[in-house]
């Protein structure tokens, strides 16, 4: 009779990475059928990304979804990017813990190299079905197919089968098809919403989204490619004991000293030797021999000693005026009446990681009114939907009393309510997340309090502009009295006292005391038409010249007067010296391409007068020379 | 145009001219008028009535309101001039109607227009009568042995005894009671009586009680118009008739009694025209309710509140007046001068006033 002991030593036995997943799902994201199906999705589009930028390819990427059965999809994700050679086209789909960015410290999307290896195998356990998977590299006329499951006990892949195709609407790129057991859903969690966001913060990329037939594209709104990021060696401050001894380990320096100084960032020899001497290691002590006791009083010398901290021009900031440039192409159809100048922070760093966090808000116009504000949360560039209660962009928002920056806010505690989206992007080099879903950021307090900055920096914007508007409500029911009232005040005390009626100009200047601008649109037949009237109020002459973005694109001037000196990008109109008192009208035509909310939120600027003494436009921004430049050298 | 009409014609143009000058100089129009709230009215000793304060609030074409305030202005200054000019007149109400056409000088209600017409009485020290404007409301009765002299439409005078010559709702106040329409002759009633509602002033006809106190009645329809004061305030000035004032026993009667006494916030600047502040009160008083235990009515929230805002009111701050609102709001009650009618309808031509009038000496 066999023993108890043995009885139960029976039991133990290997589980198989399958069987491993099949219970951690929700590890990995797959933890209800909606997510599931974004998940898939979004681990390809975060590939696909990645692979196209690194590739400094402009990225078009579609992404399909097609009803196969009750609560059964086939989804598909198509890039433009560089390709895989066939050789390692099985083992990126179907081994997990197989990726290019494992061993890297920069800021990508994807990182651990489970991502889409992890859909193909909740693909087959799910539906029983295998991953048609097409890759066409750049050398190549040709593409590869492979049709792949993951072998779960072995943890590497399975071909089925093996074809070469042409595919000769596409130069470049792979494209998979996976079948999974998923919901298809709309709303706060959905695929689409995953994709608009996705859009909003890579403005340089092209999203169509097929589902089931219907089509929706997110257009490119810039030609820019985001900076490439930067590989940087791993600093001493963020590194886990276990990867420590790993490192050790394996690397081929002799000495101590040159593993410090070479395998790490930021260490001179200067640095090994204060850490050797607060260790009490020898320098010249050979990696090798290192015992895991030597390695954790190493790591604790490091914390004694003064390492600068991390390089950061690692990170890539997608910066204030594409994040703006992003939620204007997305959000357009709200007619927000305010976009935030965004905040971009300086990189910070917590436990030797660097990071950097960046915030827009979008305020007013048609969005939603009742209800909390939306807030969209992105980690490296990648839409975060899910666990918002749990995230650090939640808990700095809650920290803040949003009613000194004019939105309501019960008790000035929780999250503000009102027309308002907050957008947050934390980029790092390793972004500090609650789990391997990647749902959501840590509360790590310096994270929370850069979070905190950067939202507050941007709020005082929305402030500025909220005070503006009053001002500029103020201005205009004085321009109503100057422009109104005053004519009929001085016409009718003429008729009573039977004199000629007075004229008006001083007092017109002494009402109103700046440079009042007046921009109206409006459909005429095909045509829009526009109407900047420029009135001097204030005492003096004005030489002013006016600016005013191009509306959109691909809209052409049919005429305008008076001409304007530069017709580009932007219009620029250089006015005849401008008396106290007087107005000048500039009026200019647009083809009829134009919907109503390309013209809304037109910004016209102002050169020539102070902002003070300016209302209805602003001046000239300073960033506005880097635009023209941009725009002079692309011809 | 009559002497009246021309000085005010004259005012009205140099209102205007303000208006033109400061254009002309380079200033902001402004216009200047005395505060009309209860912080601004005080206490004159030497008429013993209230005026307006010297507080003033500036109207400027600065802003929006102010100079909505001065167009509006001088389309009525221009109004009044064309009206004067071609000798009509007009109610507030066919004003405001017109006032409708003045496109951004357009009122948003009557009270608006109402108001800025007391307003350029204050500014132009006219009387809206001499504007030719006059109110909406038919003039109060009166009845009594006087003989009234007035000048007809046709321009004849017409004499007329209020109390032989008239049938029993005797002779109604024109809107213009100034000499020039109105004057007296033979005044032989001994003293005024003021009566709030028309129901006891039918019963003190019925009851002869003109006659039997010589008195004059004057029914004064609730809050009392202007040209209702204005007579009684002629005749107690210029005949030396004292006034007494007979309501129900509520805050509002209350403030019927110091308005004719004292004058009103909205009419404060005619004080010296209106107020007549030898006036007795004879109306209901707390104390009456309680000593000829009346049929009573409990005080409403509003009542409640009237009474307090009364306990605070300057023109109330004598002994008598704190005496009597502080024991209403005690027993929480009201009543009106109808319920004297528990004791018969004699009880207040034959008791009540009697009895009150003797106390006070006029009978």
């Amino acid at each position: 009779m066999a023993s108890i002991a043995e009885k139960l030593a029976d039991k133990h036995k290997e589980i198989s990475i399958g069987e491993f997943f099949e219970r951690n799902k929700h590890i990995l994201g797959f933890d209800s059928l909606t997510k599931s199906l974004v998940t898939a999705v979004k681990e390809g589009v975060d590939n696909a990304l990645d692979a196209c930028e690194e590739a400094e390819i402009l990225p078009d990427i579609i992404v399909e979804i097609e009803t196969i059965g009750e609560q059964e999809y086939k989804v598909c994700v198509e890039d433009n990017g560089p390709g895989i050679p066939k050789r390692k086209i099985a083992n990126v789909f179907a081994k997990l813990l197989y990726g290019s960015r494992f061993h890297d410290i920069r800021q990508s999307r994807g990182q651990q190299g489970i991502g889409v290896s992890a859909v193909v195998m909740y693909g087959q356990l799910s539906t029983g079905k295998p991953t048609l998977v097409r890759s066409k590299i750049i050398e190549k006329d040709y593409a590869t197919e492979l049709k792949i499951t993951l072998d779960t006990k072995k943890n590497k892949p399975d071909i089925l089968s093996q074809d070469v195709v042409l595919w000769e609407e596409k130069e470049h790129g792979t494209r998979f098809e996976t079948c999974i057991e998923g919901l298809l859903r709309s709303g706060e969690h959905s695929v689409f919403e995953y994709l608009k966001n996705t859009a909003i913060v890579n403005p340089h990329t092209q999203i169509t989204f097929i589902s089931d037939g219907e089509t929706i594209v997110f257009k490119r709104a810039t030609d820019q490619l985001p900076p490439k990021t930067k590989a940087v060696k791993p600093h001493i401050e963020g590194i886990e004991l276990g990867t420590f001894v790993k490192m050790m380990k394996s690397t081929e320096r002799r000495r101590l000293s040159s593993f410090l100084v070479n395998e790490f960032s930021r260490i001179s020899y200067r640095t090994v030797k204060d850490i050797c001497s607060e260790a009490g290691i020898g320098e010249r002590a050979k990696p090798s021999e290192m015992t895991i006791e030597d390695c954790k009083k190493i790591l604790k010398a490091t914390g004694n000693v003064k390492i600068m901290a991390p390089e950061t021009d690692c990170l890539s900031p997608i910066k204030s005026m594409l994040i703006k440039k992003g939620l204007k192409n997305v959000l357009k159809g709200y007619q927000p009446e305010f976009y935030a100048p965004p905040t971009t922070r300086e990189p910070s760093v917590y436990s030797g990681n660097p990071f950097q966090v960046e915030v827009g808000l979008v305020f007013g116009g048609d969005l939603p009114s009742d209800g909390p504000v939306k807030v969209l949360r992105y980690a490296n560039r990648v839409p975060l939907l899910y666990k918002k209660s749990a995230c650090a962009t939640t808990t700095a928002i809650k920290k803040i009393d949003w009613r000194i920056y004019g939105l309501d806010q019960r008790g000035g505690k929780g999250m503000p309510s009102g027309p308002a989206i907050i957008l947050v992007h934390v980029a790092s080099t390793r972004v500090p997340f609650t789990s391997e879903a990647k749902d959501a950021i840590a509360d790590i307090p310096e994270v929370v309090d850069e979070i905190e900055k950067a939202l507050r920096e941007c709020a005082r914007n929305l402030r500025t502009h909220l005070n503006k508007g009053k001002r500029r409500k103020k201005i205009s029911e004085k321009f109503m009295v100057v422009n109104d009232l005053l004519p009929l005040i001085a016409e009718k005390s003429a008729v009573i006292v039977g004199k000629e009626p007075p004229s008006l100009e001083k007092v017109m200047t002494k009402i109103m005391g700046v440079v009042y601008v007046k921009n109206t649109f409006e459909k005429d037949g095909k045509k829009w038409v526009g109407n900047i009237n420029i009135n001097n109020f204030t005492s003096k002459k004005r030489k002013l010249t006016v600016y005013m973005e191009k509306p959109y694109p691909d809209t052409v001037l049919i005429s305008s007067d008076p001409e304007p000196v530069y017709n580009g990008d932007h219009l620029k109109w250089k006015l005849d010296t401008l008396k106290s008192s007087l107005s000048r009208n500039i009026r200019f035509e647009y083809n009829g391409t134009l919907v109503k909310e390309d013209l809304s939120g037109i910004d016209v600027y102002i050169e020539g007068v102070t902002e003070t003494d300016l209302i209805g436009a602003d001046p000239l921004p300073d960033d506005w020379d880097i635009e023209v430049a941009e725009i002079e050298e692309g011809g | 145009m009559e002497d009246r009409h021309h000085e005010a014609f004259k005012r009205l143009e140099e209102i205007a001219g303000q208006f033109y000058d400061q254009l002309d100089k380079g200033k902001i129009p402004e216009m200047k008028i005395a505060t009309r709230s209860k912080n601004n009215i005080k206490f004159n000793k030497r008429s013993g009535v209230w005026k307006l304060g010297n507080s003033k609030s500036t109207r400027s074409a600065k802003k929006m309101s102010g100079a909505v305030m001065i167009l509006r202005t001088l389309y009525m200054l221009d109004f009044i001039r064309e009206m004067i000019d071609s000798e009509k007149s007009s109610t507030l109400r066919e004003m405001y109607y017109i006032s409708e056409g003045w496109d951004k000088a357009k009122f948003g209600d009557q009270k608006e227009s109402d108001r800025l017409a007391e307003d350029i009485e204050i500014v132009s020290d006219c009387l809206r009568e001499d504007f030719k404007l006059r109110p909406e409301e038919d003039g109060a009765r009166i009845i009594g042995d006087i003989v009234v002299e007035e000048k007809t439409r046709k321009g004849d005078i017409r004499k007329l005894n209020c109390r032989d010559d008239v049938g029993d709702s005797g002779y109604t106040i024109p809107y213009n009671v100034e000499k020039d329409k109105v004057n007296f002759s033979k005044v032989k009633a001994d003293f005024i009586i003021a009566i709030e509602t028309g129901g006891m002033f039918d019963r003190l006809v019925e009851n002869g009680f003109d006659e039997y106190a010589n008195a004059l009645l004057v029914h004064l329809k609730g809050q009392p118009a202007r040209s209702t004061r204005r007579l009684m305030k002629r005749l107690n000035e210029e005949e030396g008739l004292p006034v007494v004032v007979f309501t129900d026993g509520d805050p509002w009667s209350f403030r019927i009694f110091a308005s004719i006494a004292y004058g009103a916030i909205n009419s404060a600047h005619l004080s010296e025209l209106l107020a007549i502040p030898s006036s007795e009160y004879v109306g209901i008083t707390a104390s009456d309710i309680m000593n000829y235990d009346l049929p009573t009515d409990k005080l409403s929230s509003t009542d409640r509140d009237a009474l307090k805002q009364e306990l605070e009111d300057p023109r109330f701050n004598t002994r008598f007046w704190k005496n009597e609102i502080e024991t209403m709001l005690e027993i929480n009650k009201k009543a009106e001068q109808q319920a004297l009618a528990k004791y018969g309808l004699e009880y207040v031509t034959e008791e009540y006033l009697p009895e009150k009038l003797s106390e006070l000496g006029i009978i």
